[in-house]
């Protein structure tokens, strides 16, 4: 029971801190493609995949004090940071079991700026298409993002390094 | 004249609660209508298990795709038309989206795919793409017409304003069911003035924006999602009547895959227990199917089994208490340990319920955000964001209201409580009184 939080708690435990929302819906995204057992469902939104329950569960997480957010105002926007807190630390402790640990790559994922990681999920979330369509689809939905062809690559190549890695 | 422009030599008409009509013009809509996989949503519930609560509340997914299909067309028909902003081109791709945006819908929706590790959309996609009627009606408009209806659906059209009229923060399938809930669960909730909204919305280049004279009707529209989702939609009662649905279905899951012998054998479910169903057995299942396995479940030797499917076929419903995980989830784990040595199985028995596991769409006005927020148009043709103008719906937008509850069979834990002490010690703990 409560696994679902439990699981969304030891990620942001993990990976220290996640700075940016968009970040770490972006992250839970690859690391669910990758097998990781979360259960929330994406939807393709403005910046990618997007899972509107990932964001109720962790707005239920804050207001049970197992994670932290840190609101910065930056002008044009505001930016949220979020973190495990001691409550969520005691939480974790008592109903973790045997949650696989998976430190390593979280915090490889967390390395990223938003913006890759916006690109990656993109291009996961067409992974049935072929390669030429993957890209077709990434500039009708990420026109604005102005992607060049070296980012391109990049996020095709760290895809690789992820199934090689496959987290599960 | 072409397929896709071919009219009806009359116009056809349904009777409907909410629109009053519902109006077809296009061949292509007509023989849409008349598919197999249209006509399944007839045996699919809008809203689930929620007529167990409201009892009116049995319209079906063909009800609302209609409405859905007819708002859209008002919109491009009566309001779009002739704007330069609206590419008259893409009239049917959007009418057919509307119509069809909701195919893929299975059996009370939210609980089989939650079982099943499904999801809808997919469903939908595949019945646009794959070897069904549907698909030969689209593809008789153009080879390339079903894609095109299904990257509306997907939100992966190149014209962002087509897209926004299926899905938006205010678009025809919110607009719709909000109406059509409100109406069929008979609350007081839910209504809005939708013909105000329709006269003040204006096609932009990428989004639907909403004359500023409208922002009240939007402001009543934004208040009537939020009630309707703390009054209907997340209605205790109605998640009872869902815990039960899914943890019957787990179970009998978990007894097909561990090789019990059914004496009704679930043969409409086996592929989707092994995870190895094709297109045509989704499509196959319906709630009438679900619901004649849970009456025939309800006499197997399996003692779980049956008794879940008799509390969901006849309204035993478990009972609920308010839960504060942060304050008490040691408690939980207490509770699981007293029904295993109480012999009632708390992997079926003791459910927690949070309002993440149903989640509901608040306005959010876009701050790092993924959705497009509902832009005011100003006078000035400058664009402003809704919540900037309404202190209404800043009031309600984004704010964190969260609801967790625990379930179990009250019944069950009543029976010999006198004389069993472990019954005793777990219905003090959910009294709240330890």
């Amino acid at each position: 029971m409560l696994q679902e939080h439990v699981k969304i708690v030891q990620f942001i435990s993990l990976a220290g801190e996640i700075v940016g929302r968009k970040k770490l819906q972006k992250m839970v995204y690859i690391a669910k493609k990758m097998n990781f057992p979360f259960q929330e469902k994406y939807k393709l939104h403005m910046y990618g995949p997007y899972s509107e329950e990932l964001t109720l569960r962790v707005e239920e997480l804050c207001n049970m004090d197992f994670l932290s957010e840190k609101k910065e105002d930056k002008g044009s926007y505001v930016q949220y940071t979020y973190a495990c807190t001691k409550e969520g630390r005691q939480f974790l402790s008592t109903m973790a079991g045997n949650q696989p640990s998976q430190d390593k790559s979280i915090e490889q994922l967390n390395e990223k700026s938003s913006r890759f990681l916006e690109m990656v999920s993109t291009l996961i979330y067409f992974d049935y298409l072929k390669r030429e369509l993957q890209i077709e689809k990434l500039h009708s939905v990420k026109g604005k993002l102005n992607l060049s062809e070296t980012e391109i690559e990049e996020a095709f190549a760290y895809i690789n390094d992820l199934q090689m890695y496959n987290l599960s | 004249m072409t397929y896709a422009t071919q009219k009806l030599d009359e116009e056809k008409v349904f009777k409907d609660p909410v629109h009053r009509y519902i109006h077809v013009y296009d061949q292509v809509i007509w023989d849409l209508i008349g598919t197999s996989e249209f006509q399944r949503l007839r045996r699919i519930k809008q809203l689930g298990t929620t007529y167990l609560v409201f009892h009116g509340a049995e319209h079906s997914r063909f009800n609302h795709s209609l409405g859905v299909y007819e708002i859209v067309r008002r919109i491009i028909d009566d309001i779009f038309k002739g704007r330069p902003e609206w590419d008259e081109s893409e009239r049917l791709v959007v009418l057919c989206a509307a119509l069809l945006h909701d195919l893929g819908h299975g059996p009370f929706s939210h609980a089989f795919e939650n079982v099943f590790d499904l999801d809808h959309e997919k469903f939908t996609q595949a019945i646009l793409l794959g070897d069904t009627q549907i698909n030969a009606i689209l593809t008789r408009v153009s080879p390339e017409f079903p894609q095109h209806v299904s990257d509306v659906i997907a939100k992966t059209y190149g014209n962002k304003l087509v897209v926004s009229l299926i899905s938006s923060q205010i678009d025809a399938d919110r607009m719709d069911y909000l109406q059509r809930d409100a109406y069929f669960t008979g609350v007081s909730y839910g209504h809005f003035d939708m013909e105000r909204i329709l006269r003040v919305m204006r096609p932009r280049h990428n989004q639907v924006v909403i004359k500023e004279s409208g922002m009240h009707a939007v402001e009543d529209y934004i208040m009537s999602r939020y009630q309707m989702y703390w009054q209907v939609y997340f209605h205790p009662v109605s998640r009872s009547a869902e815990v039960i649905l899914t943890k019957a279905l787990h179970r009998a899951k978990e007894l097909s895959l561990s090789g019990y012998q059914f004496a009704y054998e679930p043969h409409h479910f086996k592929n989707f227990f092994n995870h190895s169903f094709s297109l045509k057995d989704y499509i196959a299942l319906d709630e009438g199917i679900v619901m004649m396995y849970f009456q025939e479940w309800m006499d197997e030797e399996d003692k779980i089994l049956a008794d879940l499917c008799d509390r969901f076929v006849n309204r035993r419903l478990f009972q609920y208490i308010e839960f504060d995980p942060a304050k008490d989830y040691r408690k939980l784990v207490e509770l699981e340990q007293l029904f295993k040595e109480a012999g009632i199985n708390p992997e079926y028995y003791l459910v927690f319920d949070s309002s993440s596991d149903l989640p509901y769409d608040f306005y959010r006005p876009g701050e790092e955000d993924e959705r497009v927020p509902i832009h005011l148009l100003m006078p000035n043709d400058d664009l402003r964001e809704l919540s900037r103008s309404s202190d209404i719906v800043q009031a309600i937008s984004g704010k964190r209201r969260t609801d967790h509850k625990l379930y179990f069979p009250q019944d069950l834990l009543k029976q010999d409580a006198e004389i069993n002490s472990v019954k005793k010690q777990i219905l003090h703990l959910l009294s709240g009184k330890s």
